[in-house]
């Protein structure tokens, strides 16, 4: 089984950020790191090839060098090869220009199975990877946490987590497109010896042309432009109450009994 | 290119409450967007629905029959794209839900339309204007969508007005759509443990989250707590991804939205996925030892101390 796992070195912002000509966060104010859900939907990926007891783990990222370290680690915890797509026309590129992008790295692998994670959690937009199952034109199941494949079936049977802790079992054939959501299983660490070998690993660098596509059709397909972007006024805030323990206890019992008889 | 259409959401035979929201927030905009508002219904048997979407200012129910009892993204996604085809509308509304996650993001994809999702706020100047958050929404962005005809917009349950129903059905047209077979098959829907808790009725809620730390047995502690004080114990996200607790008592985006007359958060940061699911409570007190977690900006009280001195006082106070 070829499992493909797209990633994302999400940016991590200060307290303070600075922002620049009002649409913009100053580069020097962010930190990178790789993406939470990301870790969930790459271990999911290792533990079928390891019960498969087969297969190979891609995972596949957008982004500059910076992205390199996230790469890294999914290839020190056990992914099999890397590839990076970047091009500077891509700064700033949206989810529906990624997938885009994705897509054409995708196909090119061919896989049987894709595994996104539900969301990024600095664009926290929940939609690259239903995007890419649009353009990859894939059968798909969104926010799933647990798969079980029946290698005989050539299928995947997995737990949808819906509003309210109700559960949907649905089953989908491969190839197949899911975006995993976090808590269905626990991600691994890699140990220092992992993250020295990884370096040793294939990985790949790919341009947009490389990819055979054309910075202005990737721009085409960019959903939204951010038009205005600040730092929200915060309400008036909570009324703070000061004290012992003994005196915070007190205050809050106080309030919950004028409001709650 | 003209008007609003609504794609209303359903779940085992029931309209879900955050149609009516979507609702709610394109009438804001009907006048704006062409004075044209549109409900569109994709089930089994979508007809069952008109009562329950008679709402002012929606002109019209469209019907589209699936193949398939429950959702199947891969049919919505089709019956999505030819209602987009026919009916032309500026702006599509869907709510940022976990069903419509499964299909809004491609048809906006392979339609090359505008698009957000988890918008908390929109406005019109010259075309569609969302509001959201940004960099796990410490940050707020403002999006336009410049040269698209259609827009689609996944709202955030819980941020816009909700509406009534006006007690009459709204006219519905049925609208024949060729789809394609399901891509997927529903296996069974499975109740979460303990889900004859209902979080969402109760009038006090004790919330607890990743700050209780790492030991099941904590949570027993709070458990009795809320039992003590007449509360309905909550949680965030952390605690049921643990194992610790039933599902059923997730407060949040993939969990439930509660609105209860007083909400109290013990050791909760407050995430944006938690903060959409408790906002909207009338009052919210919180503890947490971080002075700045974002709980305390929806707060209506606060105290950054350490949580579990203030249970211990607390449960001496209840006695």
């Amino acid at each position: 089984m070829k499992i493909v796992v797209p990633v994302k070195s999400v940016a991590v912002l200060d307290d303070e950020p600075e922002i620049v000509g009002g649409v913009a966060v100053d580069p020097d104010a962010l930190d990178r790191d790789l993406n939470e859900w990301d870790a969930f939907s790459l271990e999911e990926a290792l533990l079928l090839r390891e019960a498969a007891g087969e297969g190979e783990v891609v995972v596949v990222t957008v982004g500059d060098a910076d992205a390199d370290e996230a790469l890294l680690a999914c290839l020190a915890k056990g992914a099999d090869r890397g590839l990076r797509v970047w091009d500077d026309a891509l700064e700033g590129a949206d989810a529906l220009a990624v997938a885009y992008v994705l897509a054409a790295a995708v196909e090119r692998e061919a896989p049987d199975l894709v595994l996104c994670g539900v969301q990024s959690s600095d664009a926290v937009n929940g939609a690259t990877g239903v995007a890419l199952a649009g353009y990859l034109d894939l059968p798909r199941a969104a926010v799933v946490a647990g798969i079980e494949h029946d290698a005989a079936s050539g299928a995947v049977t997995v737990r949808r987590e819906l509003e309210g802790g109700l559960v949907e079992l649905v089953r989908v054939g491969l190839p197949a497109l899911l975006t995993v959501q976090t808590g269905g299983n626990e991600p691994r660490y890699a140990n220092l010896r992992a993250l020295k070998q990884a370096r040793e690993k294939p990985r790949e660098q790919r341009s947009l042309a490389e990819l055979g596509l054309d910075a202005g059709a990737v721009a085409a397909t960019t959903g939204s432009r951010v038009r205005a972007l600040a730092v929200p006024e915060r309400g008036a805030g909570a009324e703070m109450l000061g004290g012992s323990a003994d005196d915070v206890a007190r205050r809050i019992v106080e309030i919950v009994g004028e409001r709650v008889s | 290119m003209a008007g609003i259409l609504v794609m209303a959401e359903t779940r085992r035979g029931e309209l879900r409450d955050v149609t009516l929201e979507l609702i709610a927030a394109g009438r804001e905009l009907k006048a704006a967007a062409g004075d044209r508002l549109v409900v569109a219904v994709a089930a089994a048997d979508p007809s069952a629905f008109a009562a329950a979407l008679g709402a002012d200012g929606v002109d019209e129910v469209l019907a589209v029959t699936t193949p398939t009892e429950h959702f199947e993204p891969h049919v919505a996604q089709q019956a999505l794209e030819a209602l987009i085809a026919a009916e032309r509308p500026a702006l599509v509304l869907l709510a940022h839900s976990i069903d419509s996650l499964g299909f809004g993001p491609a048809v906006a994809a392979r339609r090359n339309l505008g698009f957000a999702s988890d918008v908390t706020a929109l406005a019109w100047d010259d075309g569609p204007v969302a509001v959201r958050g940004a960099y796990g929404d410490k940050l707020r962005a403002e999006l336009d969508f410049p040269g698209k005809d259609c827009t689609l917009l996944m709202l955030r349950a819980g941020s816009f007005p909700s509406t009534t129903r006006t007690g009459e059905a709204a006219p519905v047209r049925a609208v024949d759509v060729a789809l394609e077979d399901a891509r997927s098959a529903h296996v069974a829907f499975r109740e979460p443990e303990g889900g004859d808790v209902d979080i969402a009725q109760a009038k006090f809620v004790l919330a607890i989250g990743r700050g209780v730390g790492d030991d099941a047995g904590k949570v027993a502690e709070f458990e009795r707590l809320a039992e003590r004080w007449g509360a309905t114990l909550a949680v965030s996200r952390p605690l049921v991804d643990a194992g610790w607790v039933s599902a059923a008592r997730q407060v949040g985006q993939s969990g439930k939205t509660v609105k209860p007359a007083v909400y109290v958060a013990l050791g909760i940061s407050g995430a944006v996925q938690h903060l959409a699911g408790m906002r909207t409570a009338d009052t919210i007190i919180a503890v947490n030892t971080d002075p700045e977690a974002p709980i305390f900006g929806v707060a209506h009280y606060g105290a950054a101390a350490d949580l579990f001195e203030v249970a211990e006082a607390l449960q001496q106070q209840l006695g």
